[in-house]
């Protein structure tokens, strides 16, 4: 009995231990990114052609999401709405929705799911094919080379894309709202516009974005600079950083939310 | 050129955190001659190289390139040695998302300042040297097995090292292009009056090539000499791999407790 139990508190405290250590290990990792990044923005070409494969190609799900997340909230807040007879707020509720929240998150977990994963997958993959360690005996730093542009191509994507998602979101919500259930368009954009501040809801979306498209990309170039070099190790990399992405998106909104919106 | 060897390691130990890989080695790479180090997958060859190049830290004992420790060499003094130095590793390691030709210049782009011109026609020099100049519009993918290996030689001596190390290159080639891999790093060698370090346990062919060759087993180095030493050597381990006999010093079975008793008295043992 007390040998389980020596056993179970062994186990926690060492899980405990090595999830304190891979938060170290992560800290200097993101110093090493910085530190390396003076050759990125010396040589932007490296970014713009990372900017193109975590950004551009992720702009199909992001709009398509973005417009069905917009249509529902319509509809759902319609619905809501009409029962008190404010079926005329409808643009209020979908612009405030998606600028101070669905915009910026949403946006996060399916970049996360669909850039970081991929940026993992080819790192991890760089580095279980020795691509790394040849750069390494090149004379060329893999960290500022390889990783640099990709974390910085994704903390830059991240604000416009999570934009261009809100923006397309409003669109639904007036396609359903004005367009299929016929609510007054001058009061729909001309409450939206009394009720959205520039500095409260755009650039604290903004703020918003910005916190997740660093975490999201510093978790996944970290995770596939240190995936194991196999196949199983890739995958697992691959699965930590969505699962980490979207754990690490969901928190950090709370707090962000909690210092944002008081309701001062 | 210097009498002194371009490699020497002296009683060097290396071990992942307390699982010992090499015990007290001590070699020499002399200038402009091509050496090999030979042994049993998974005795440490390709961790010797490692060391050499300053991706892993000895646990004691030194290994001096050019007369540098490698150990004791800042992050900048160690990029700067390795300039001069170029590998090749087991299946290539070509960058899958650059074209043949821009793998080659890789080296060249980003560690010298010369016109695009100039790395153009060094590019088409060395894929000329390994047989590919025709092949540099093509990508990885598109390579065999022994192309990509090749264009990965042409990458290594991009810069001219003045010490190139092999990690397997003979490894998955069909005859043909294992005959003319071999027959590259030999050329190559001599042409560059470079050094140069192959790990391998391809028999027939390093012998072939090799002007000296050192033995490893069990991380340390159990015998030495030229080729003709070698063929005619009788340490029972050295005649078991130049032969590839099945048992010997390197057993045929893991170790295991005795058959019959785990066959009659294991009954309770499950896979």
């Amino acid at each position: 009995m007390l040998d389980t139990l020596r056993g179970a508190l062994t186990r926690l405290g060492w899980r405990v231990t090595s999830r304190v250590q891979r938060l170290g290990q992560a800290s200097r990792f993101l110093v090493a990114i910085l530190l390396g990044s003076g050759t990125a923005w010396r040589r932007f070409s490296l970014i713009t052609r990372e900017l193109y494969y975590t950004g551009v190609l992720s702009l199909i799900i992001i709009l398509v999401s973005g417009l069905f997340v917009g249509m529902v909230l319509g509809l759902q807040g319609y619905d809501t709405l009409q029962r008190y007879g404010s079926s005329s707020a409808l643009g209020v509720l979908v612009a405030l929705s998606l600028v101070r929240e669905l915009g910026p998150v949403v946006s996060a977990l399916l970049f996360a799911s669909r850039a970081g994963s991929a940026i993992t997958a080819e790192v991890g993959l760089m580095r279980a094919t020795e691509q790394l360690s040849a750069m390494e005996m090149m004379a060329v730093d893999p960290v500022a080379r390889v990783v640099a542009p990709r974390f910085w191509a994704g903390v830059i994507s991240m604000p416009l894309l999570a934009a261009l998602f809100s923006a397309i979101g409003v669109f639904g919500g007036y396609l359903v709202g004005v367009v299929l259930i016929g609510v007054d368009e001058g009061s729909f954009w001309s409450q939206m516009q009394s009720a959205v501040d520039f500095r409260l809801d755009i650039v604290n979306g903004v703020i918003k974005s910005f916190v997740f498209g660093v975490l999201v990309s510093w978790i996944a170039v970290f995770e596939g600079f240190h995936a194991a070099p196999s196949a199983e190790g890739v995958s697992a990399a691959t699965t930590r950083t969505v699962v980490t992405s979207a754990l690490a998106i969901l928190a950090s909104d709370f707090v962000l939310t909690a210092f944002m919106f008081t309701g001062a | 050129m210097s009498s002194t060897p371009l490699v020497k390691i002296s009683n060097l130990n290396f071990a992942y955190e307390s699982r010992p890989i090499l015990t007290g080695i001590n070699l020499e790479i002399p200038r402009g001659k091509l050496v090999a180090i030979m042994g049993t997958s998974g005795c440490g060859k390709t961790t010797l190289l490692r060391l050499i190049g300053g991706q892993l830290r000895a646990s004691a004992g030194e290994v001096l390139v050019d007369g540098q420790n490698v150990a004791a060499l800042d992050n900048a003094a160690l990029f700067k040695l390795r300039r001069r130095m170029g590998m090749l590793f087991q299946f290539g390691a070509l960058f899958t998302d650059l074209s043949v030709f821009d793998n080659v210049a890789f080296p060249l782009r980003e560690n010298t300042n010369l016109s695009e011109d100039l790395i153009r026609d060094l590019v088409l020099m060395k894929l000329h040297a390994v047989g590919l100049r025709g092949a540099h519009r093509l990508m990885p993918n598109e390579l065999s097995g022994g192309m990509a290996r090749r264009v990965a030689l042409a990458r290594g001596i991009a810069l001219d090292p003045m010490l190139m190390m092999y990690d397997e290159p003979f490894a998955g080639l069909d005859p043909i292009s294992l005959a003319i891999t071999g027959e590259l790093i030999r050329k190559l060698n001599d042409a560059l009056g470079a050094s140069s370090i192959m790990v391998t346990h391809d028999v027939p062919e390093s012998l072939k090539i090799v002007d000296y060759i050192y033995f490893m087993a069990g991380g340390k180095v159990v015998a030495e000499g030229t080729p003709d030493d070698i063929r005619n050597s009788t340490d029972p381990f050295v005649h078991q791999f130049i032969w590839g006999e099945p048992d010997g010093p390197v057993p045929f079975h893991y170790p295991a407790p005795a058959y019959a008793g785990e066959l009659i008295g294991g009954r309770g043992i499950h896979a």
